[in-house]
Parts: C-alpha cells; sequence; structure tokens
C-alpha cells in the first residue's frame, strides 16, 4: 500500500452528505474515488461568485472548497504566492498589500452583479474562469500569471503541472489548460501565482466624450504610443454618472485611460498621451491615484450593471472590429461599456431570445470574436449556449476532457453538452 | 555520440520507403520530397549537435492543405512524422527518428499580415523571430521575445519550444506574446485556436500547443502581439566581489519593486572568456557582473537606474557603468550575447545547460556547480538570467572524447537535478526534447507524466507524432534515468513505449 492509500483509508468519509466541505487534500481524494467508483456527478465550487456562470447541469453532490483555504508560501522577493485553491481572493491581496505586491490581472468582481455587493470569490474560481480585467492588453490574462498548479483529476489522482518560478517549459503547460475550464477538467488544490509590485502611481485620464468611433480612435492611438497605458475603457452617455468623482464633475460619456508607474513617469507620460491624442483643456479630467483606483475598482467590478436583473453578455472581439459590432447590436435595446482598450464589450439586452442571441452570436463570429453569457433569465439559460464553440474545436474539448476526467463527473455539461 | 533508446524502429516502414516516398510525391510537389541520402544529410540533427539521425524521407510541404494530406498520410499508414522549423532547437525536439518522415517546414516563410490596428502580425511559421521585428520597426513596434538565436531561429519553433530570451522577465515568454495559431493534428484536421482576439473561447488549446515540442500538431500559421518600442533603453555594468553580492543586488532590486527589462549575471570565467572575445569593457577581476537594462519613458529609466545604482552599492558594487549612448548599451550586450562563440574558443566542444531556479538560490547553486566542475574535472562558465531565474550553464568538453561526453552529460543532469531540488525547473526555455528527456521524473511523478501522456494519446492515439521526445520512453518513472543502451539490448522490452 502506497504512503498515499495508507493517508486515504484513514479518513472516514460520511458518503451519505450531499455537500463535502474538505479540509484535507486526502478527503477531496478520497471524495473523487469514491465518486469515481460509483459514477456520481459533482458540483465543483469555492465561495460561489460565479457559480451561475455556465450551462445547468445536473449533479448528485456538491463538493464545496471553501473551507480547503489558507496561504501555503509567499516569498515577495520571488515574485509569487502559493495558495490553496478555496483561499478567499481578498485574503490573498490583503497579504501581497502588506509587501505593496499585487495581482495584476486584477479579476473581475461578480459579487455586484450576482449578489449585490462585493464577493471576488476564491483563487480556484478566479483561475477556473479566467476572467481578466482591466490591464489585459498590458500584463495578459489570469492564466498568464499562473506558475504552476496542484489537481485532482477525475480518476482521484493528484497531479501537477508547472512550479514556482516563471521560466519553466517542462512538459505540456497544463497551467493553461485548466484556466479557464469552469472546473471541468480537474479540481485545483494548490495554486502558485506570480505576483507583481504595485505601481508607485496611477493616474487616470478622463476624456469627456459621447460617441464610440471617437473613443475607439482615442483608445486605439494610446494603445499604440509608447506612453505605455494600463487600462483604457469607454462608458456611454447612459453610464456617466456613476463615475461621478471629486475631480470628475462631468456625467455624461467618457473614454477613460489609465497611466500607471513611477511618480514621475506617470506624470510625463500623462502629458505627453493628451498632447498625442490632441486634447483641449475643457474635454479633459485627470484622476490622481486614489480617485483613479475607485475608478478602476468600479470597472473591474462591474457596477454599473448593479442592479441588473437579467442578459449580461460579455464580448471579445478583435479592436478593429467593435465599432460595427455595437453599430450592428444597437438594433436592440442595449446598454454597453467598453473595457481592454477596445477588445472587450460588457452588453446588457433587455430583451433575450434564443433568436436574437443566435444573430447576435453570428454578427460576433463575422467579426471574429466569440460571447460568453454572463447573466440570463433562467428559462433561456436552460436552452442556450452559454459559450460559444466549433465542432472541431467540440471534438477536441470532448477528448481532452475524457483524458482528465474519464467518467464525465467534474461539473458534467457545465461548459457543453457533455463536457 | 552517447547512445539514447528512440522508439522501436518499424522494419516494415523501413521497408516500404520508395513506396512511401512514391506516395508523397503524389502529395506533394515530386522535388519537395527528398529521400537521397545526400540530400538527407543536412536534416540530421537540430541545435542539440551531439545526437544525430538520418531520418526515412524529408518532406517539404508548401501549403496548409499540404501538411494536411501528409499528416492523414502517415497517421492513416503508420508512419511517424517529425516537424521540424530552422532546426535550431537545443534539446534535440526535431532530431529525426530513422523511420520517420521528417516534415520541415522551410517554405512556409511569408508574413502573411501586419495588423496595426490590432497590434498584431499574422505569419507562416518558418519567419525568423528577428524577421517580425524587422517588418514592423519603421513603424516603432517591435516582438518582444528574443531568444538569442533570433536571427536564425522560426516563430513556429518558438512557439513549439516557448522559447524566451533576456527580456522575458518585464515581457514574458513566447506564450504570453502569442494571440492565435492555425495547427494541423496528426489526423489532418486543420483548426485555429486564438486569433486576433486577446482570449479565445472554451479550453485554452493555444496554451497547450505553445510549448508542446511538437508533440500535439503542427503549426501552420502564428499570430503573435506586437509593442510599441519603448522610447528611451538603458543599461548599467555593475561588477561584484562575490556572486552572493551580485545574488543580493538582484533580489533587492525586485523587492523594491523595479522590473528591469532584462537582467543578466555572468560569473568570472565567463566575465574573462566574454571580454576576451568581444573586448566588451567587461570589470574581469569581479566574481560576477550583472547587467541591468531598464525601458520605458525617460524618466522611468533615469527612476529605476538611480536606483539600481543605490542598491548596487548597497551590495558592496566594485564597478558600475551606465550607458551613455546606444552604441554604449550594446557594446554592453556584446560581450554577454558572445557567450557561446567565447566558450567555443576555449574548449574543443561546451553543452549549454537550461535550468530555471528561484532567484535567490543563486549562489547555492553557482556554489554546487563548482563542486561538480572539480568533481567532474571539466571547466564550466555561467550565465543567469538573473530577473526570472534562468541558469545556463556552459560545460566545456571534448566531442571526439566518448569519456568526457559521458562526463559532460552526467555533470549536465547533476546540475539540473540541484535545480530542482532548489525548487526549480528542468527547463526554462530550451525544451526537454531528448536532452532532458530521462529527467523528467525528476520533476514529476508517474501520476503527472500519466496525464500529460494521456493528453497526447487523446490528440496523436498512435503516438506519431515526434514521438521519443519529452517523455521517458520507458512508462514508468521507477525506471528513471538516463537509458542506456548495451550491446543493442535494451531494459524490459516489454514495457509500452511512447
Amino acid at each position: 500500500m502506497s504512503m498515499e492509500e495508507k493517508q486515504n483509508s484513514q479518513t472516514s468519509l460520511d458518503f451519505n452528505q450531499n455537500i463535502f466541505k474538505p479540509t484535507s487534500r486526502e478527503e477531496i481524494v478520497e471524495i473523487v474515488k469514491t465518486c469515481y467508483r460509483k459514477n456520481i456527478p459533482l458540483e465543483i465550487n469555492g465561495l460561489k461568485s460565479k457559480n451561475k456562470i455556465g450551462r445547468n447541469f445536473q449533479s448528485e453532490k456538491t463538493l464545496d472548497l471553501s473551507d480547503y483555504k489558507g496561504i501555503i508560501d509567499y516569498k515577495p522577493e520571488e515574485l509569487y504566492i502559493k495558495v490553496k485553491a478555496g483561499t478567499p481572493l481578498k485574503e490573498i491581496i490583503g497579504e501581497l498589500d502588506k509587501n505593496n505586491q499585487q495581482l495584476a490581472f486584477e479579476p473581475n468582481d461578480f459579487g455586484y452583479l450576482f449578489s449585490g455587493q462585493s464577493n471576488s470569490g476564491s483563487i480556484g474560481g478566479v483561475v477556473s474562469c479566467n476572467f481578466a480585467g482591466s490591464r489585459r492588453f498590458k500584463v495578459g490574462s489570469v492564466r498568464d500569471h499562473i506558475l504552476g498548479f496542484q489537481g485532482i483529476n477525475g480518476k482521484g489522482e493528484t497531479i501537477k503541472s508547472g512550479g514556482t518560478v516563471v521560466k519553466n517549459v517542462t512538459g505540456y503547460d497544463l497551467s493553461k489548460l485548466v484556466s479557464g475550464s469552469f472546473g471541468t477538467l480537474t479540481i485545483l488544490t494548490e495554486l502558485s501565482i506570480k505576483v507583481l509590485p504595485k505601481p508607485e502611481t496611477s493616474k487616470t485620464l478622463i476624456i469627456k466624450n459621447p460617441h464610440l468611433k471617437k473613443a475607439l480612435d482615442f483608445l486605439g492611438k494610446a494603445l499604440s504610443s509608447s506612453t505605455d497605458p494600463s487600462g483604457g475603457v469607454f462608458y456611454p452617455d447612459y453610464f456617466g454618472k456613476d463615475f461621478v468623482l471629486n475631480d470628475l464633475t462631468h456625467d455624461g460619456g467618457l473614454t477613460a485611460i489609465r497611466i500607471e508607474g513611477p511618480t514621475n513617469s506617470v506624470d510625463q507620460r500623462a502629458n505627453r498621451l493628451s498632447k498625442e491624442l490632441g486634447l483641449l483643456d475643457q474635454e479633459l479630467s485627470i484622476l490622481d491615484s486614489e480617485q483613479s483606483n475607485i475608478f478602476w475598482s468600479r470597472t473591474k467590478n462591474l457596477e454599473v450593471f448593479k442592479s441588473l436583473k437579467s442578459n449580461l453578455l460579455r464580448i471579445v472581439l478583435p479592436m478593429s472590429e467593435t465599432l460595427q459590432v455595437i453599430q450592428k447590436l444597437k438594433n436592440f435595446e442595449i446598454k454597453y461599456f467598453i473595457d481592454w482598450g477596445g477588445g472587450l464589450i460588457w452588453a446588457s439586452f433587455d430583451q433575450l431570445n434564443t433568436k436574437i442571441l443566435s444573430e447576435i452570436k453570428d454578427t460576433v463570429k463575422k467579426h471574429q470574436g466569440y460571447i460568453t453569457l454572463i447573466k440570463v433569465e433562467e428559462d433561456l439559460k436552460a436552452s442556450a449556449d452559454i459559450f460559444t464553440i466549433d465542432p472541431i474545436k467540440y471534438k477536441i474539448s470532448e477528448k481532452i476532457k475524457r483524458s482528465f476526467d474519464p467518467k464525465r463527473i467534474f461539473n458534467p455539461g457545465k461548459m457543453y453538452t457533455g463536457i | 555520440m552517447s547512445s539514447l533508446q528512440m522508439p522501436k524502429v518499424d522494419n516494415a516502414i523501413m521497408s516500404k520507403k520508395d513506396k512511401i516516398a512514391s506516395d508523397l510525391r503524389e502529395i506533394i510537389n515530386s522535388k519537395n520530397v527528398l529521400s537521397n541520402p545526400d540530400e538527407l544529410r543536412p536534416f540530421e540533427t537540430d541545435g542539440l549537435t551531439a545526437y544525430r539521425q538520418m531520418p526515412l524521407l524529408v518532406v517539404m510541404p508548401e501549403t496548409v492543405e499540404e501538411v494536411s494530406q501528409i499528416l492523414k498520410y502517415c497517421n492513416e499508414n503508420k508512419v511517424k512524422v517529425v516537424p521540424r522549423g530552422a532546426g535550431t532547437g537545443l534539446s534535440g525536439g526535431s532530431m529525426p527518428l530513422e523511420d520517420c518522415v521528417l516534415m520541415a517546414m522551410g517554405k512556409f516563410n511569408k508574413i502573411i499580415e501586419i495588423d496595426y490596428e490590432n497590434r498584431c502580425v499574422v505569419t507562416q511559421p518558418c519567419v525568423t523571430n528577428l524577421a517580425i521585428t524587422h517588418a514592423v520597426q519603421d513603424k516603432g513596434f517591435y516582438y518582444a521575445p528574443d531568444p538569442s538565436s533570433q536571427i536564425a531561429c522560426s516563430i513556429g519553433g518558438n512557439v513549439a519550444e516557448n522559447s524566451g530570451g533576456v527580456h522575458s522577465l518585464k515581457y514574458g515568454a513566447t506564450t504570453n506574446n502569442l494571440l492565435g495559431i492555425q495547427v494541423v493534428l496528426m489526423d489532418g484536421t486543420v483548426t485555429k485556436f486564438g486569433g486576433k482576439a486577446m482570449d479565445a473561447e472554451g479550453y485554452d488549446f493555444l496554451g497547450l500547443m505553445t510549448g508542446s515540442e511538437g508533440l500535439l500538431g503542427v503549426i501552420t500559421e502564428v499570430t503573435v502581439k506586437i509593442l510599441k518600442s519603448p522610447e528611451v533603453v538603458k543599461a548599467a555594468l555593475v561588477g561584484f566581489p562575490s556572486i552572493e553580492d551580485a545574488g543580493n543586488c538582484v533580489a533587492e532590486i525586485i523587492a523594491e519593486g523595479c522590473i528591469p527589462a532584462g537582467m543578466e549575471i555572468m560569473d568570472k570565467a565567463l566575465t574573462k572568456a566574454t571580454n576576451d572575445y568581444s573586448k566588451a569593457g567587461y570589470p574581469i577581476d569581479a566574481e560576477a557582473m550583472m547587467i541591468v537594462e531598464f525601458d520605458g519613458t525617460e524618466h522611468e529609466v533615469e527612476a529605476y537606474i538611480q536606483k539600481t545604482k543605490e542598491i548596487a552599492e548597497k551590495n558592496n558594487s566594485s564597478s558600475l557603468k551606465i550607458s551613455k549612448t546606444n552604441e554604449e548599451r550594446l557594446k554592453f550586450w556584446a560581450g554577454r550575447k558572445a557567450a557561446f562563440p567565447a566558450c567555443g574558443v576555449l574548449a574543443p566542444d561546451y553543452m549549454c545547460m537550461d535550468g530555471s531556479i528561484p532567484r535567490g538560490k543563486l549562489a547555492e547553486v553557482l556554489n554546487e556547480i563548482s563542486r561538480l566542475s572539480k568533481k567532474y574535472n571539466l571547466p564550466v562558465a555561467n550565465a543567469f538570467h538573473a530577473g526570472d531565474g534562468n541558469l545556463h550553464p556552459l560545460i566545456m568538453f571534448d566531442a571526439n572524447d566518448k569519456e568526457s561526453l559521458r562526463k559532460c552529460e552526467e555533470f549536465g543532469a547533476d546540475i539540473l537535478k540541484y535545480c530542482v531540488k532548489v525548487g526549480g525547473a528542468l527547463t526554462g526555455e530550451h525544451g526537454v526534447g531528448i536532452e532532458k528527456r530521462e529527467l523528467m521524473c525528476e520533476a514529476f511523478n508517474d501520476k503527472d507524466i500519466q496525464q500529460q501522456l494521456t493528453i497526447k494519446v487523446a490528440l496523436d492515439p498512435n503516438s506519431l507524432l515526434n514521438p521519443g521526445k519529452v517523455y521517458p520512453i520507458l512508462r514508468k518513472c521507477a525506471e528513471e534515468g538516463r537509458v542506456h543502451v548495451h550491446g543493442g539490448k535494451t531494459k524490459f522490452p516489454d514495457i509500452p513505449r511512447f
């Protein structure tokens, strides 16, 4: 009997309960092994901040990882933190704060959207969904910051990939594959994540401007300039009032561009950028660090959709296509804002049904993008595809799913039929 | 050459060489199928020249459709295929097998589209890394990952190996600068992962393919991000009286929140060798020398350089020079970039290792390398991408002396094992290939490797695409260690082989 098997046989699992709340890896292994043996589908949850995203699926038992938490190892000078997957993001950010470091991918906080208040979720959930915030175009997505992981596959075997060093090309990069897999491939148990120093200063140029075309022009120029911005959004007129701050009294449409770094450099670049964009004093406000942070935090939290009951879509596309796609989407009753310097649209639809959805999907696909349904009414959710996929990639995804989870017991059907 | 076991040669395939060649000549232009030994010879090795093997045939497809048809044919006829880009890889990833069709992608050498609006370049895979930068630099853009071989290495090969370079601390490796690829799977399926958008839907196949060393698919098109060139770039050249001081200086620069564009350390042996070779003006008395480079706006770079100066002085720096002109900065780098030829002057052959370690373990690992150097009686010089912990010891030996090569390989393996022991990785950017294949069990247990092999089988059920690379030939990690062939007999002939 191996050491691992010995340990397993020592835990006594009461399998009659419907919700498991393990505190050790050994317990998780035993739960999965039992489910594997008995063909029992498992729903995997962290802090449930994003568990409404994805297709509805049948599960007999729930694995709640919220007690499987804690920081295992944090080495600020090595720029990594190793944590258990159920650790709240808030706790990690609090720890990094002490050393003036951050998770540069600033993941969305979906709590406002789904429950009206902050719930930034667990790190396992953040990685499983791979939704990165406004710095996306500069620092990459969540997956670009995952150095390694340990997880349990569908047979109950503990597997790992990567490590704690940034440069590592030993074997397939499974950290990428599990990021954004919505818990359908493996139960994440440990994650090693790259951390980065917080910028000394953040400043935000707010350009008063109600026109999307002009906004995309500003954003395109800013992202192609050597002033190195780290955020670029456009909010149309109807969202302007959500951003009234001390230094921002204008309440109409706005384009915001963030510049971060050492203080004198930020000043220099902000000045340069406003010149490069040909901005007049009366159309420009500049937010200092504190207000800039409030602004971007509201963006990250999708606060403009705080009271939205349903129908929020996330549309990723090449920025050259954004204008045309929005113009076509305006055939419907929508409210939207643009993030990622033009490469991401968050759009709410007053009315959404299968027919409209299929039109939207066709439009976005034609423009080389894809859609994820973030929040939709239950009856639509039951019939619509939440994620986009083509037949070839579906076939490959099925094979990959089976290679991790041969009996399809992890969140079965959460992403696609059978996956 | 040291004997390394490769997958069993399929004699049925060997005996059908002429038939396979003529079938392939039906699929593609007949002059693009090479079968004559003289034509095959240039393909017998890649950048890991200690290992050589002639392929059965070489095919040079010109279109995606041809790649797809060749793979489909080979899959149906159980013929192994080894993909090859520019052939500059250092871990033997594109070394042929005796019974393989080597797919040389050299004819895929055109840039397809430069898209400034989306800040990306769409290119065929055999365009060189540097050619991408050359194509966009007039407009002030560049492609960030810069492996030392960038003048010759292909972008498709960069994707296959997930290549890095001196600037990957700040800008990431290939995987972080890639938007999309078109891939042909072993069964001939053509598909695209990613595109011009920043993320792609569903499982991250783009991430899976990147660094998969040609085992999962053949890359036929690549879309990379391009960045605006920084306005100012400055470098500092700093000498230290000890490796410990240099290591501490690196740690402190990072801890202070400065992320340099590049941060390199060389030990005394390499500093002297490169200085002799390139007259770079290095502090040859220093035990360790650091080049640290910052890029950005003028104020930003000045602020970081000033901070670096303070930190270096605090850590006992013995000399410090800051580049005043771009020429001077390039001169600082000239020596470092000539590390390979400089070592070539010192010994008939050298082997470049590629381990990754936590930055803080630099002194410990270098001391161990120095101990091993004495044990094996082989000189070693060390280059280190200090910012991201990627260590490149250059072991000097004589390839004509079998004993010397054997010792060199054991020395190299001992270094990599030590890297793993201190929390690092077997390979930071060169890939596993055949070189580090048998060491995989140092980093992974049997379950980890099985999981990876299951993915391989899912996409290539007959294990025909680049077999014998990355994963140990013997299935169980219990059989770890370099596999030697003695008198043509292998151990455990009945164990399934991948």
